[in-house]
């Protein structure tokens, strides 16, 4: 799990790296799971759709997109994956148990949307 | 060959059941052997190739989970490790990855209890645990880990206390979660051997806590 990805960019001045290598989101940022239509089975389960989440880590190394590779499309192309967290109070409107409890899961960078804080 | 083996070789006196298949197989079975006949055929997969892979899934239990939390209890610098980069300290301690996951442990404290699901389908640490258990695999177990957490760990017999965070980790991709239980109470003559077998599959799985050599599980 790398925490800042421009400390690693820092730390070897004279390489430059592409853009799908550095991660687009970073630890605290506020995230909203994307809503896609049709609702139907994604890597990210439907009741996330349009929850909004903080990162909590990337996880490294960056990996293949799982929903293009089930279907014999991957170009080779990687993008990091984020372990977001979520108070289970904003899933489940009658969550009735200690507002502390919260849901973690790893989304694919492109089912994240980048949240105003 | 001994005498035992001859004599039911030869003489086959003794009654018992013929060993034989009994049900039709289910359109699944039928459309695996289909698959995989296929694959076989056209020369992508070797028998032998599928033979290993069993092989290498039947060597994975839940003994490999518990000498990683039986390490992490004894070893502290192990534990850091472990928690920073699950996936290489297992390697580092022999166990092999052999597909692209990665490995997040996550540790129970005194604040924090931790359980993993996959709502998807059963994605499951098998590297290190082997194949999971069959409520594992199904809805009732996979749509309420994820809305009443509470309930499903009571009816294991974990009741965990209201100050006490309950993380829901659901494993969806590319990452498979490893729960590190706390370490019981009185246990600190205990050998790394005598704690890893007091470590269980649903113990990693986070629907249950250690118990000590002398307690009982709860009823």
């Amino acid at each position: 799990m790398r925490p800042d990805s421009t400390e690693s960019q820092a730390s070897a001045a004279n390489v430059v790296f592409a853009e799908r290598e550095i991660p687009i989101f970073r630890v605290g940022d506020v995230v909203r799971v994307a809503e896609r239509s049709p609702v139907g089975h994604y890597r990210v389960p439907t009741y996330l759709r349009g929850k909004t989440g903080v990162v909590e880590a990337v996880i490294e190394p960056p990996g293949v997109d799982n929903e293009d590779e089930s279907f014999g499309r991957n170009a080779g192309i990687k993008l990091h994956y984020y372990r977001v967290s979520f108070p289970m109070t904003r899933l489940w409107e009658n969550y009735k148990d200690s507002p502390s409890d919260a849901l973690h899961i790893e989304v694919f960078e492109t089912g994240l949307l980048k949240e105003k804080p | 060959m001994n005498n035992e083996a001859a004599a039911h070789d030869g003489d086959h006196s003794h009654s018992h059941a013929p060993v034989q298949q009994e049900e039709h197989p289910t359109y699944y079975e039928i459309m695996e052997i289909a698959v995989r006949e296929l694959l076989v055929d056209k020369k992508l997969l070797g028998p032998g190739e599928i033979r290993r892979q069993i092989e290498v899934l039947d060597s994975r239990t839940p003994a490999l989970g518990a000498k990683v939390v039986a390490r992490a209890w004894v070893d502290p610098a192990f534990k850091a490790r472990l928690l920073e980069n699950g996936r290489k300290s297992c390697e580092e301690f022999g166990i092999s990855f052999y597909d692209d996951t990665q490995l997040i442990v996550l540790e129970n404290t005194e604040k924090i209890h931790n359980v993993i699901v996959c709502t998807l389908c059963s994605c499951y640490p098998r590297v290190l645990l082997g194949l999971p258990p069959d409520w594992y695999k199904l809805k009732p177990y996979r749509a309420r880990t994820v809305s009443e957490p509470r309930a499903v760990l009571a009816e294991f017999g974990t009741v965990i206390p209201d100050d006490v965070e309950v993380r829901v980790s659901d494993s969806t991709a590319m990452v498979r979660y490893l729960v590190l239980p706390r370490r019981p109470p009185g246990t600190e003559a205990l050998t790394e051997d005598e704690l890893a077998a007091l470590v269980t599959r649903d113990a990693m799985i986070g629907v249950i806590t250690v118990n000590g050599p002398d307690e009982k599980e709860a009823p």
